[in-house]
């Protein structure tokens, strides 16, 4: 065992590197695919959410509404409102021993943080669909557009673009937070860097490495976020289309042509 | 006046009206911005609607595509009750355009996007078609140039041709405009008056409400005017505007006039 602090770092990677990777691999997945998860249930409960019910409406689609949003609220506010350490506790343990399931493993630690992150999401999106101007939703409906047309060519994917900085946030909460899932022993960063710090006491050490591999994924994957953001706003320009063509120069495109090239290619 | 000779152009009233309300009342709380509203428009007309400020012009407008809803009273399409709960709402407001004073054009599309999106998926039309169309009445406002503009990159004159356009698109039997040249600057207005008188000389159905007295003396067939939620007088633009009976018309229209 070398003596120095840099020394012992070394040596750790050397021997360990391999379950450090793994770690930080397990960990990586659980949160990108739980962040992903969670984000469609957002959409879903957040569309849910705020579907109008009007005067006129059907007794019975109002009825299965209010209970579906009953549901939905006490869903939200029990999973925002616990400790994901101890719901993993509570459902892992608690299906084993009540209900018999013994889970696999990978499976409880996506539905854990998938869960989780959707009671979270939920209130995100439905801020993000807020956030839109009501007159957005009052446009599509003037044409004939019903809730679900609104919400999906509309109104989703302007709130998606801004709740974007949110998506990043959680992703990056996963991140650290898959490591609460080692009290159902999932072998993520955490686990590895404290089973390796128990073989030759140097706890220092292993989470020195443990941090800074953290650190190199929260940061890659809000640089990786930032970079879609720029991409979902798109052009800050745009070509005027033209049909005079002594006025085709940069900047433009050519509007004649272009409908002719199109009825040539049919 | 030039515009007043093309009215007979125009197809001719039939005998049952394309809109009718009946006894319409609409409350926002204890506050009665409607009360008991009545009236007709016929095919080819072109209703403008004038008043002061919260006279329920606006309201209106909202109650007549179900934007708003009304506390009593019967809309009639064509002789169907639109408020009826048998009544498809979303058929029904694909075939009454509505062109906001805001524009409401939608952010994350193109201009181009903004007036096929509801040719596509409302009407269930084929892309080609849609772009057809949308390309025919973006030339009609003249903002063919703009089709691959974002609706933040255009002037507020700009904006509300494209909205016109996406109404357009969608082959309306009615248009309704709500205040559509209240939030453009004043170099704007023009342009924009401009399209919809076009629209109105070429014999589209139009209610319109609107500040600007000179163009609705110019273009309407018919107009009405509100005072605190009822249609306090109504009659043709010469008779409203030269000859007001009520005498809150009168106030109302000198104030105007004297500007």
């Amino acid at each position: 065992m070398p003596a120095s602090f840099w020394g012992r770092v070394s040596f750790l990677l050397q021997e360990y590197w391999k379950s450090y990777l793994q770690g930080a691999g397990t960990t990586l997945l659980i949160a990108l695919v739980a962040t992903f998860v969670g984000v469609v249930i957002g959409l879903l409960v957040g569309i849910l959410m705020t579907i109008p019910v009007e005067k006129n409406d059907n007794p019975v689609k109002k009825g299965v509404l209010k209970v579906v949003k009953a549901i939905l609220y006490v869903y939200i506010e029990i999973f925002r409102g616990t400790p994901m350490m101890v719901q993993a506790m509570f459902i892992f343990y608690g299906a084993l021993q009540y209900m018999n399931i013994n889970m696999n493993m990978w499976f409880a630690a996506f539905f854990i943080v998938s869960i989780n992150t959707g009671a979270y999401m939920s209130e995100t999106v439905r801020g993000g669909i807020l956030s839109i101007d009501p007159g957005q939703t009052e446009g599509a409906k003037a044409i004939g557009m019903t809730h679900f047309q609104t919400m999906n060519y509309i109104i989703m994917p302007q709130a998606l673009r801004n709740i974007m900085p949110q998506i990043g946030n959680n992703l990056i909460i996963n991140i650290k937070d898959t490591s609460v899932l080692s009290v159902i022993s999932v072998t993520e960063l955490f686990f590895v860097g404290k089973s390796v710090a128990g073989v030759y006491y140097t706890t220092f050490e292993s989470f020195f490495i443990v941090s800074i591999m953290y650190l190199i994924m929260t940061i890659t994957c809000a640089r990786i976020l930032r970079h879609m953001e720029r991409k979902m706003d798109g052009n800050d320009n745009y070509d005027l289309a033209t049909e005079d063509t002594l006025a085709h120069t940069s900047g433009m495109t050519n509007y004649i042509e272009k409908k002719k090239e199109e009825e040539e290619y049919r | 006046m030039a515009e007043n000779e093309n009215r007979t152009v125009s197809p001719a009233s039939s005998g049952s009206h394309i809109i009718r309300v009946e006894h319409l009342s609409k409350s926002f709380g204890s506050h009665e911005v409607l009360k008991d509203i009545n009236f007709n428009v016929d095919k080819g007309d072109v209703t403008c609607v004038i008043g002061s400020s919260g006279s329920g012009k606006s309201t209106l407008l909202r109650c007549i595509n179900l934007l708003e809803e009304a506390s009593s009273g019967h809309i009639y399409f064509n002789d169907a009750d639109i408020m009826s709960r048998e009544n498809n709402v979303h058929n029904y407001r694909a075939k009454v355009g509505m062109v906001f004073q805001h524009f409401n054009l939608f952010n994350n599309m193109t201009v181009l996007e903004n007036c096929t999106i509801g040719v596509r998926k409302v009407l269930k039309k084929d892309d080609r078609y849609a772009k057809e169309i949308a390309e025919k009445f973006l030339e009609k406002v003249g903002m063919i140039p703009y089709i691959n503009a974002k609706p933040a990159q255009l002037s507020g004159g700009q904006a509300q041709r494209v909205a016109i356009a996406r109404a357009l698109a969608m082959e309306p039997d009615v248009l309704l405009f709500d205040e559509p040249t209240s939030a453009l600057d004043p170099e704007m207005v023009g342009e924009v008056l401009d399209v919809m008188r076009a629209l109105a000389k070429e014999g589209l159905t139009m209610i319109i409400v609107t500040h600007e007295m000179a163009f609705a003396r110019d273009v309407s067939s018919r107009v009405v005017f509100m005072d605190d939620g009822v249609i306090a007088e109504e009659g043709s633009p010469d008779v409203i505007f030269n000859n007001p009976k009520n005498p809150r018309t009168q106030e109302f229209l000198s104030r105007f006039m004297n500007k």
